[in-house]
């Protein structure tokens, strides 16, 4: 099975970041991953763009994922129609939001079981748990939501590499709470 | 990438895994081959090689003399002083910081030093662009550098590694060039499986080997090495009385690379399990091919991944990559190529005026044949691009038509593939 997933955020919000964790925890599980960023002029606050793609079969694509099954948005000031486009119609939509669900599916152009679409108080919680606004590890507790995508020990093993000491122990409570804090709507 | 048949003296199972980017893949390759002299100057999308390597001298993994210096024709420079005082040499660079080079790309070639460089093959400006096309690449196309392009992460790791075995090659004697497209490999992570140090060091056989020479004013033959206490001159002047035989030797020196880059890669598959092709051209599907695609570099496994589909439907197609662009191995190509109707060859770089590079390539390899294949040109990627699976399937449809067709209006014959009108 291939499982694509693109990545929607801001420069220096971690979007890069977030797609190398799942992509090595992936690996961490024993698959095939691949991570890669869309890198526009970089600048902080532009809109940027990850890809991760997870297989059981050595991954022999290298280009952009253009039709994703997971759509990730770290950043709910980019939600659009736009952003929509590509995602399969069986694709899920994971995005950034606290508050109320129709404005999000009217922000995005789509009507309630268009897709599944899976809350993340990623900001909220980012804000309380690490004190700043980076929401990129965060929005990887709403992913492992979804079950099928990575485990939450093979995660936790990629952020205790990726970061050190309180950071990294932050970051996995962060994971973890963000995890049982996502809803489906 | 072609899987093992035999036993491997490393199997999968002693290699370990890293999640690691081309740029990553190539530093910790570097890591591990017991370079003497890293010099070079960061630039995009290179940048991350230097960082990491940095890191192994900071942290003292390596005992590499990291020289810091302030553009990419003093790194060259740095590399050829290196390198003739007999030390195992590495730099990394792209784009305009090849150009920058380019002068110097020759004296180390000339001097017959065998320095390794990774090139994450980027546009040249203007206008300025970060993103990875094959522009840089064939600047240096002349300069009498074995050039090698990779297909992914991992081949970027193992190529890495073999460049130093070809180079030092006692019948080669050249410097190495590795390519790896600039994002696309540079900066996307892998799975990639890792040799413990010590098969690598044992692969190299320790540190660089230098060469020995005849000279006229030693009895003995001496190592052609810089050394205050057996003094030798290096990069003397030569007019119309030996420069023309020098060139030749070094025109000479590619046939045997050619060879040596065949027996690495056999010698690299009895390590690992590994191997590329023939080393030189790493075809797919082409036994029975009406229609080849030609490619280099990291598109070859988004092409590859159609063509599977098209051949699950019955299309006879099939992809030949090349992976030494220099030494070009035209013979090789002939033999893949001569029963195929229709070839396009896919260049990631305009040569403005004429037909593409790889193209020019592939057409004179073709020519002593008696029954020559349709040959397409299709210039695609500038800048960076992306070569999308869509634009894949369109390209193949269209080759289809043109071999229904039967033959190529010359106004046809170079085209653009995912130019907006």
């Amino acid at each position: 099975m291939l499982i694509e997933i693109r990545w929607h955020g801001r420069g220096g919000q971690g979007v890069w970041t977030a797609s190398n964790i799942v992509a090595t925890a992936a690996a961490y599980g024993g698959k095939y991953a691949q991570s890669f960023p869309a890198f526009g002029p970089e600048r902080s606050g532009a809109p940027v763009l990850s890809f991760t793609r997870i297989s059981d079969e050595p991954i022999e694509v290298h280009s952009m994922v253009y039709n994703p099954d997971i759509l990730v948005i770290l950043d709910y000031t980019l939600l659009s129609p736009r952003i929509v486009e590509g995602l399969k119609p069986e694709g899920v939509i994971v995005t950034n939001y606290t508050g109320d669900v129709n404005s999000v599916l009217e922000r995005l152009g789509i009507k309630r079981g268009d897709y599944r679409v899976l809350l993340v108080p990623a900001s909220k919680l980012a804000l309380e748990i690490l004190r700043i606004r980076a929401t990129n590890t965060a929005m990887i507790g709403g992913l492992l939501k979804l079950g099928y995508v990575v485990k939450f020990e093979d995660v936790k093993k990629a952020i205790m590499e990726r970061f050190t000491g309180p950071v990294a122990e932050k970051n996995t409570v962060l994971v973890e709470r963000a995890m049982s804090e996502t809803i489906e709507v | 990438m072609t899987t093992l048949k035999l036993t491997p003296k490393y199997p999968r199972e002693k290699q370990t895994i890293m999640m690691f980017n081309g740029d990553e893949a190539v530093a910790y390759a570097v890591k591990q081959c017991y370079v003497d002299v890293v010099a070079a100057y960061p630039i995009t999308p290179q940048t991350i090689i230097v960082e990491k390597f940095s890191e192994f001298v900071a942290n003292g993994e390596v005992h590499t003399e990291f020289i810091h210096v302030e553009s990419e024709h003093s790194a060259m420079s740095a590399c050829i002083g290196a390198a003739a005082t007999g030390a195992r040499a590495f730099t990394s660079t792209c784009s305009q910081g090849l150009a920058l080079m380019v002068e110097t790309l020759y004296i180390a070639s000339g001097l017959r030093l065998p320095i390794v460089m990774a090139v994450t093959n980027r546009a040249l400006s203007a206008p300025i662009n970060i993103h990875g096309d094959h522009s840089d690449a064939y600047l240096m196309r002349d300069a009498g550098w074995v050039m090698l392009f990779v297909e992914n992460v991992q081949e970027a790791y193992d190529t890495t590694i073999q460049a130093f075995k070809i180079a030092e090659h006692p019948e080669v004697q050249l410097p190495v060039s590795v390519h790896l497209d600039g994002f696309f490999l540079s900066h996307t992570m892998e799975n990639l499986h890792v040799l413990p140090d010590e098969a690598i060091y044992e692969f190299l056989g320790g540190p660089r080997k230098p060469v020995k020479v005849k000279v006229d004013y030693y009895d003995e033959e001496v190592e052609y090495t810089l050394n205050p206490a057996r003094p030798l001159s290096v990069g003397m002047l030569a007019f119309y009385d030996y420069y023309f035989e020098i060139k030749t030797q070094q025109v000479e020196a590619f046939k045997h690379a050619e060879r040596v880059i065949t027996e690495v890669n056999e010698e690299w598959y009895k390590l690992t399990g590994r191997k590329y092709g023939d080393g030189l051209v790493d075809p797919y599907a082409m036994s029975d091919a009406e229609i080849a695609i030609v490619v280099m570099g990291s598109s070859t496994g988004t092409i590859r991944n159609i063509v599977k589909k098209f051949r699950e439907r019955g299309v006879k197609i099939g992809v030949l990559r090349i992976r030494s662009y220099r030494p070009f191995p035209r013979r090789r190509v002939a033999e893949l190529l001569k029963d195929v109707k229709l070839v396009a060859v896919l260049d990631r770089a305009a040569s403005p005026g004429t037909l593409g590079a790889l193209y020019s390539d592939i057409i004179s390899s073709l020519y002593t044949l008696k029954e020559r294949p349709l040959v397409v040109n299709y210039i695609y990627g500038l800048g960076g691009r992306d070569l999308s699976p869509q634009l894949v399937h369109r390209l193949i449809e269209e080759l289809r038509e043109d071999l229904r067709r039967g033959f190529i209006p010359e106004e046809r014959l170079q085209r653009y593939l995912g130019v907006r009108e």
